[in-house]
């Protein structure tokens, strides 16, 4: 199941996007409360967004990104029923990706 | 085996000297931008931060420039943020929390589509200035507010 939930609504000629992303965005300085060991950084540091294909948005993140984060950002020149994308990269090399159609 | 030990010496050698160019803020071209951040996102202070990522450029405070965030976060693991602004050609938006133990939290950069809007949700330590620094047409504008922290998001 995809890590992402996007949505893109269509309104007076701009298009807002918020998605959602699953993931832990650990800190890296946070402990094991039971082995008192460092829990490892895993967190996103890229996110890219496109419309059509064409880059729209790109986001550079680090640790201090919320747990399961949240994105929303609004875009002019796009149509219901275009092709908006989005996907992420994380310290530890995972990715994803999701797309949805404007509405 | 020798001349491996060569290779690997010059090797180390030109990163460590692209580094401090880096650190300089001597080049600061599109394909590097990427190392440029992560040194960015470790700095402990938003000077260091500045310096990383615009060469010190000194920032305008600006009424264009809206941050949205609560008076008082009662948790401090996730407070909504939002930026917004009327500037225009805009570039990049930088987020800042003062007080964090590495104030940088994100940077975005828009293309001509994208409205300068951004939501955010973030993590603060305790209670801090949130800055947002925009970029448009090459100058820097700056806003912040307080947001008064009673559990800290940072650390456990």
């Amino acid at each position: 199941m995809s890590t992402i939930k996007i949505r893109a609504t269509h309104k007076d000629g701009i298009t807002t996007v918020k998605a959602l992303i699953n993931h832990p965005m650990e800190t890296g300085l946070r402990k094991d409360k039971k082995t008192d060991k460092p829990i490892p950084a895993h967190f996103i540091q890229e996110v890219n967004c496109t419309a059509n294909g064409k880059n729209v948005l790109q986001a550079n993140w680090g640790t201090a990104i919320s747990k399961n984060p949240y994105l929303s950002f609004k875009l002019k020149g796009t149509n219901p029923g275009d092709q908006i994308s989005l996907s992420w990269k994380d310290n530890l090399g995972n990715t994803d990706s999701a797309s949805s159609a404007i509405k | 085996m020798n001349s491996q030990r060569r290779l690997l010496l010059k090797g180390s050698c030109a990163t460590a000297a692209l580094g401090t160019a880096l650190a300089a803020g001597l080049i600061t071209p599109r394909h590097v931008m990427a190392a440029n951040l992560s040194s960015a996102f470790s700095a402990a202070s938003v000077e260091d931060v500045i310096n990383n990522m615009f060469a010190g450029q000194t920032r305008l405070t600006s009424s264009q420039v809206q941050i949205k965030a609560p008076d008082i976060a009662e948790n401090g693991a996730v407070v909504p943020v939002t930026v917004e602004t009327d500037l225009a050609d805009v570039e990049t938006i930088t987020l800042l929390v003062n007080n964090n133990a590495t104030p940088l939290v994100a940077s975005y950069t828009f293309s001509a589509d994208a409205e300068p809007y951004v939501s955010t949700r973030i993590k603060m330590g305790k209670t801090s200035g949130v800055e947002a620094i925009v970029k448009a047409g090459g100058k820097l504008y700056t806003a912040s507010k307080e947001v008064k922290v009673t559990i800290g998001g940072c650390g456990g």
